[in-house]
């Protein structure tokens, strides 16, 4: 039992980690900064990290709304892409991997042992695209080359402003949810800081396709906003962003809506609520006993649903992060919807509940800290017979970016971080809790 | 006691210098008080690649933008609601900075907040000692506007001939006059007409007031002259709702072979 779980939170957060090195993070972009003259900082915090300035011309589909914005007004010769990557040098650790006794030779048996990884690294390249198409009709496409494989991470068109009002947008494509805190401009880099592990939680045993609200997903948005308020509505393919229909004919709705207001001594404040509530498939039909890809079966429900603040003080400022989440029963225990008979005694629907609190210090705009606490806690295990707490984690983050440079024309930073994950219960052969320790340095530029 | 009577001295007047630079460089914006340090860092993450690091208006990326950016060490602005020649009110760069400058590089910086603004207004004001010697003109009075009527169109064209604006603008106000294309600012950069066809978007505002104002403040630092002592104010409403219905083919029409409204 315990080693299934284990096989079962691997191969969970191996999917993540493939997802995540897969579309890689965004960006600051500097086809944007060429084509309206503007720094990484206007738009930027600290880049990747949008500044409220970056969100709204974000919102506006990418343009400032000063008559420049179409490509005709541009230089023929522009062209908006953008490249971005981040060689390293970094340093693994996980205090109970489990590894065979005789090197080669499993059947002698495993042992847990701490194994230590490190060296110079690359994380692929990123080549980004983006911006107007013509005057309220915006773009993004991004492709990300691995080491092994490319990718089209986000890929969608964007119609702005319709009938005049910044109320209606729609977007359709594979596109990052509006999520209350971008996973994709995350500041962190590392192996184990890297991901917001909240947004791709699920509790042990469980076997829902849906990885999280933190990848690029395909399908259409409604947006729209105005200086303080922004609402976005959107309904996906249940498939994590797969091309191809590879899950079942559902479609899942994530809705987000934030407030921002001025207050008079710490600046602006913001507060959010959002909520994805999506069904996914139990069981495939099948063809000599393989999944036929897209003919998912038996769906359950499933849904996140939560709230955050972005809270300033002078050159601090903070996110909180709360969610819930819910899996049905099936999903839960890894059963088909047609065979409730393989639901284990006592058996219910797991809930769980994870959030996180990111510190940073921006004390100007060449240099950034940071600080992270994330936890998350099932708070209802699918199957009794686990533990109360398996499955918590507790993660913490520390780290800065230093940016020697900064113009129009590229960006560079200097990073270094350090991350720790405490997986409770999660060692392979002991079921002791595990550690992994992740330190990265790097350097970090797109042009 | 000679020497320490010099000392008082000098003393009060570093203070008093220091006071009245301090109260020089603030700026008020309704019950907002700006602050030039703070909007110095404000400047440097926002403002710095186009105005430069000496409000010359020779950043980084100056050289490609077209108009160029505003040299704030000249104290040359040309959104006012002071006279001409005048320094302008702290609210007028506030609203300058809020709705940005169209058909420019200038954005819009209202996902600012308000007490940024005007921190950053604050910072571009020392970058020029005019804001330290001088005060801002009173700001310019503005009459009631008459509605428009066919009438008050007709007229406004016939003064739109008379003053010569078409030279500049051009007779359909496509911002193609004769003298269009040799007009220069105040620095010697070519600079461009407005095409009133293109829209109501003007440079400093967009509603019928602005442009009023336009013509009484005139547009310092380029070739638009005030046209406060030429016209009268119902003159000026004339020339506005002439301009306007350049941008509204329909009203253009409407107004120009219809019945007056009034």
């Amino acid at each position: 039992m315990r080693l299934g779980r284990f096989r079962c939170t691997v191969l969970r957060w191996s999917a993540v980690a493939v997802l995540l090195a897969n579309f890689q993070q965004a960006f600051g972009i500097p086809a944007f900064a060429r084509k309206y003259g503007l720094p990484c900082s206007a738009c930027h915090a600290a880049w990747p990290m949008l500044n409220n300035f970056g969100q709204h011309f974000k919102d506006n589909g990418y343009q400032l709304g000063n008559d420049r914005d179409a490509p005709i007004y541009q230089e023929p010769s522009y062209w908006p892409i953008m490249f971005r990557t981040t060689p390293t040098w970094h340093r693994e650790n996980n205090n109970r991997q489990a590894i065979d006794v005789v090197p080669g030779s499993p059947s002698n048996g495993q042992r847990e042992a701490s194994v230590t990884t490190s060296g110079f690294d690359l994380n692929g390249l990123d080549v980004i695209t983006a911006g107007t198409l013509a005057k309220n009709i915006s773009f993004f496409v991004q492709p990300f080359i691995g080491s092994s494989s490319i990718n089209l991470a986000q890929s969608w068109v964007r119609f702005d402003n319709l009938v005049g009002s910044s109320w209606l947008n729609v977007k359709m494509g594979k596109f990052e949810l509006d999520e209350p805190i971008s996973q994709e401009r995350s500041l962190t880099m590392n192996n184990t800081g890297a991901p917001y592990y909240t947004y791709f939680f699920t509790p042990p045993g469980d076997n829902n396709a849906f990885v999280g609200i933190g990848f690029p997903q395909l399908g259409v948005e409604l947006s729209g906003h105005n200086d303080t308020t922004r609402y976005s509505v959107a309904a996906v393919t249940d498939s994590n962003g797969g091309t191809g229909l590879p899950t079942n004919q559902a479609l899942d709705v994530y809705a987000n809506f934030d407030q921002s207001f001025e207050t008079p001594w710490f600046g602006r404040q913001q507060v959010g609520a959002y909520g994805f509530f999506g069904r996914s498939p139990t069981y495939f039909l099948t063809s000599n006993g393989a999944p036929i890809p897209g003919t998912g079966q038996g769906n359950r429900s499933f849904y996140r649903l939560g709230a955050y603040g972005h809270w300033f003080v002078k050159q601090f400022d903070f996110y909180t992060f709360f969610m819930h989440g819910y899996d049905n029963v099936f999903l839960g225990n890894s059963v088909p919807g047609n065979q409730p008979s393989l639901l284990p005694a006592g058996a219910v629907a797991p809930t769980f509940n994870g959030g996180f609190v990111e510190a940073h210090y921006n004390p100007n705009t060449r240099l950034i800290f940071l600080a992270r606490y994330e936890l998350d806690r099932v708070s209802r295990q699918a199957n009794p017979g686990l533990a109360k707490n398996a499955g918590n984690l507790d993660t913490w983050s520390l780290g800065y970016r230093w940016y020697p440079m900064m113009s129009p024309r590229a960006g560079l930073a200097w990073l270094q971080e350090y991350s720790r994950i405490r997986n409770v219960g999660d060692a392979p052969l002991s079921g002791k809790d595990d550690f992994h320790n992740s330190y990265l340095m790097g350097l970090d530029f797109d042009f | 006691m000679g020497m320490r009577s010099k000392a008082v001295s000098v003393a009060a007047s570093a203070l008093l210098f220091l006071c009245a630079s301090g109260s020089a460089q603030e700026t008020h914006v309704g019950k907002l008080v700006g602050n030039a340090k703070r909007g110095k860092a404000l400047y440097t993450r926002y403002c710095i690649f186009c105005h430069g690091p000496y409000g010359d208006g020779r950043g980084e990326s100056a050289a490609y933008l077209d108009p160029k950016p505003r040299d704030f060490t000249k104290a040359v602005f040309k959104c006012r609601s002071t006279p001409s020649g005048a320094l302008p009110l702290d609210s007028d760069l506030f609203d300058t900075i809020s709705r940005g400058i169209h058909a420019s590089g200038m954005p819009s910086w209202k996902p600012l907040l308000r007490q940024e603004r005007v921190d950053l207004i604050a910072y571009i004001k020392t970058f020029s000692s005019a804001f330290q010697e001088e005060k801002p003109g009173p700001p310019v009075a503005i009459p009631p506007e008459p509605p428009p009527s066919p009438e008050s169109i007709q007229r406004g064209a016939q003064l739109f001939q008379s003053m010569n604006c078409w030279s500049c603008h051009g007779k359909d106000g496509r911002g193609n006059g004769p003298s269009a294309a040799s007009l220069t600012d105040s620095k010697g950069y070519p600079i461009v007409p407005f095409d009133f066809t293109s829209g109501s978007r003007f440079k400093c505002g967009e509603t019928d007031r602005d442009m009023f104002r336009d013509l009484v403040t005139g547009l310092d630092g380029t070739p638009m002259p005030s046209f406060d002592s030429a016209m009268s104010g119902d003159q000026k409403w004339d020339v506005v709702h002439f301009i306007r219905s350049l941008s509204n083919p329909k009203l253009h029409a409407k107004l120009k072979t219809g019945p007056s409204e009034q």
